[in-house]
């Protein structure tokens, strides 16, 4: 009888009403400043109240359990910040390439920080927070707003379009070949608190820029999560190198949608870097929507302990002559686990086009698990796709040799890890860049 | 000077004895051949020596400078002063052999004194370009990931290259010779012997006569069945090549 009730109460727990829904309102739909934005919040908002927390039914979310997301320990920031706050280190900041850069943007809980050279705004160059985009440019961003990614995509793209209390915006002109690169840091400071994040890139035609932006926080003890858009747009002939990290703390859950539109000719380079997070789950889709168009996928993870990453990637050839190349290459550690499913899709009509998608995995723990899932869906005939996915672990016959030239066997291992990721490390040609992950590798390996 | 000594030496694979007491004594600066037929155990040693997980030293010491190092770590003896030189190296795909024999060097320094700085860029590529132009090697080699993609000889030069950076004590070259055309051969044992006039001690295991016309030998070893059954001067070795192994076979095989 008693071992009975026991399970009772485990049960009772499980299922606690608290923590299993969030507690977000329509009062907080931010509806004040301009019409067109805040019907756009709130048919979000009425997208996030309709849609259903995914479950491992969902196909997209199979592998990706959120079963013990603690849905109601998350709130949003009200207007004045806690003085506790994290403040964000200065090694987030420093330029990643170059010597500087074009614009900055830091984004923490109740603060924004803006940068913009002054020949680049003389220009017309748009590159602020959402918050005074609203107030200076509200027009163009209620035309771009939630033209890429929709809101109704997914539980989380609807709430960060709906809440989301700041963002992001790019826009280059026609014409304009910046090189100076943009950057911009978002910092999630603060336990127990949702992030919500949005950005919009949107290179006219014929305009060419490098972005960087970062995502990451301090570690903490109680959970907070993050929920995040991205929409770019590479118009006809334009040309965007975009390069995304994230070192979110352990205790961050993290989601993204995020798509890019390739015009005519334009051409993406969209490379993509995950170090934190406890969980993260990440649409990326890229739409090759004019003749010609290119798009280049790079990603790189390393993952610990509890972590398990999520990326859900494709590569949608919608018109004739288009050309993708995916490459993910991650490493794992601890228990931590990673899935990466990727599809290849041509639509009828889009021949002669050129699609690749390959995911390798080095294991270098018993109990850490990759899935690597590659998919094609043809509907043309006149195609060139392939695919590739490996999950491997060290092998001991390279370690012995690196051993055998007195080099100690944790120097080993980094070598053979840094080793694997250089492929990817050569399609990254931000030396900063590259120096920031291989910090974290050693960081990973020695934890 | 430092000495190595083998003694007793057995040594298991799988639960196989492979080496079945072996001696062997070693100084620096000394050339010593190891020849033998096929399946003696030659590649043994050689493994075992290093301390290779998969050899299991069931009995017997190797002692250097008297020290026994039976159960020190594959990377300890490297940095003691052991060399061993593959038969077939490992490629490592994604390290170049600059960075390899850099992380190599300073593992070798931090091992000496943990507050070691690295060596210097400058100062490691004027050290590896005189390396290099010892074993005529084009210095885009440096540039190119270790042993993958490699030919047979740019293997064997490879692991010369590493002999020459990290200047070990006694070395073993594990049928360096097998898999290189004369050209090769002739600058691979250059390279041997200008590091042997130096300090080096070498212990040369081949199958083969041909590598012992250019790198010459103090001592000649016939390995039988997991032993060495006869010690010599250079002339055991031409008797090999006039004689073949048919005699060691009928003189020490079980049961004849």
């Amino acid at each position: 009888m008693v071992e009975k009730r026991k399970i009772i109460i485990k049960k009772g727990r499980k299922q606690g009403v608290a923590s299993r829904k969030f507690n977000f309102t329509r009062e907080m739909v931010n509806v004040s400043s301009n019409t067109s934005l805040g019907s756009y919040r709130m048919s979000a908002w009425n997208a996030f109240n309709e849609l259903k927390l995914p479950t491992t039914k969902d196909e997209a979310w199979r592998r990706t359990d959120l079963q013990k997301m603690p849905l109601g320990a998350f709130h949003l920031l009200t207007e004045s910040a806690p003085e506790t706050l994290t403040p964000i280190p200065e090694s987030l900041l420093k330029p990643l390439l170059g010597n500087q850069h074009g614009g900055e943007i830091t984004l923490q809980p109740g603060e924004a920080k803006i940068f913009l050279a002054p020949e680049l705004a003389a220009q017309g160059i748009i590159f602020t927070d959402f918050r005074t985009a609203e107030k200076e440019h509200p027009e163009l961003l209620a035309k771009l707003i939630g033209t890429v990614v929709r809101a109704e995509d997914g539980k989380f793209a609807a709430l960060a379009a709906a809440l989301s209390q700041n963002g992001i915006f790019l826009y280059v002109p026609k014409n304009l070949q910046i090189e100076a690169p943009f950057h911009s840091v978002f910092w999630g400071a603060g336990a127990g608190l949702a992030h919500l994040s949005h950005l919009i890139v949107y290179l006219d035609e014929g305009a060419s820029a490098t972005y960087v932006h970062e995502a990451a926080s301090p570690e903490l003890e109680n959970a907070s999560m993050h929920a995040g858009i991205v929409e770019i747009t590479v118009a006809d002939g334009a040309n965007l190198r975009f390069v995304e990290l994230q070192s979110w703390g352990k205790h961050v859950w993290n989601f993204s949608h995020e798509r890019a539109k390739i015009g005519r000719g334009a051409n993406l380079d969209w490379i993509f870097g995950a170090m934190g997070s406890r969980l993260t789950k990440n649409f990326s889709d890229l739409d090759l929507v004019g003749e010609g168009a290119a798009g280049k996928m790079s990603g790189f993870y390393f993952s610990d302990g509890e972590q398990h990453f999520d990326h859900d990637t494709s590569q949608n050839h919608l018109a004739r002559r288009t050309s993708s190349d995916l490459l993910f290459k991650g490493a794992l550690k601890g228990n931590s686990r990673s899935v990466w499913q990727g599809m290849v899709y041509v639509a009828e009509g889009a021949q002669k086009t050129d699609g690749y998608q390959a995911n390798r995995n080095l294991l270098l723990s018993e109990n850490a698990r990759a899935d690597s899932i590659p998919g094609l869906e043809i509907s043309a005939d006149d195609v060139r796709c392939s695919h590739g996915a490996t999950v491997g672990k060290i092998d001991p016959e390279p370690l012995f040799y690196l051993l055998s030239r007195g080099i100690s066997k944790v120097d080993a291992e980094r070598l053979v890890v840094e080793g694997f990721f250089d492929p990817i490390m050569q399609r990254i040609p931000f030396e900063g860049v590259r120096a920031r992950f291989q910090a974290a590798i050693k960081d990973k390996l020695n934890s | 000077m430092s000495t190595l000594t083998i003694k007793n030496l057995h040594v298991s694979i799988e639960g196989k004895e492979i080496l079945k007491g072996l001696n062997l004594e070693i100084k620096q600066g000394e050339i010593h051949a190891i020849m033998g037929p096929n399946g003696t155990g030659k590649s043994t040693l050689a493994y075992a020596l290093m301390g290779h997980p998969a050899y299991e030293v069931t009995e017997g010491e190797i002692l250097f400078d008297g020290q026994n190092i039976i159960s020190m770590a594959t990377d300890e003896r490297s940095r003691l002063g052991l060399f061993l030189a593959f038969q077939y190296p490992v490629s490592i795909s994604g390290v170049t052999v600059a960075n390899f024999l850099r992380t190599a060097l300073n593992a070798r320094r931090r091992a000496d004194n943990p507050e070691a700085k690295g060596i210097s860029i400058l100062e490691f590529r004027k050290m590896l370009k005189e390396k290099m132009d010892l074993l005529k090697m084009d210095y885009a080699f440096a540039g190119r990931y270790l042993n993958d993609g490699f030919s047979g000889g740019e293997k064997k030069r490879a692991e010369i290259l590493q002999m020459a950076t990290l200047k070990p004590k006694i070395a073993v070259l594990d049928e360096t010779d097998s898999g290189l055309d004369i050209d090769a051969l002739r600058i691979v044992s250059d390279g041997v012997n200008t590091l042997a006039d130096g300090d080096l001690g070498v212990i040369v295991i081949t199958h083969y006569q041909r590598l012992l016309d250019y790198i010459k030998p103090q001592f000649v070893h016939i390995m039988f069945d997991g032993r060495i059954v006869e010690s010599s001067g250079p002339d055991l070795a031409l008797r090999l090549e006039a004689h073949g192994y048919d005699w060691v076979r009928e003189k020490y095989a079980e049961g004849a």
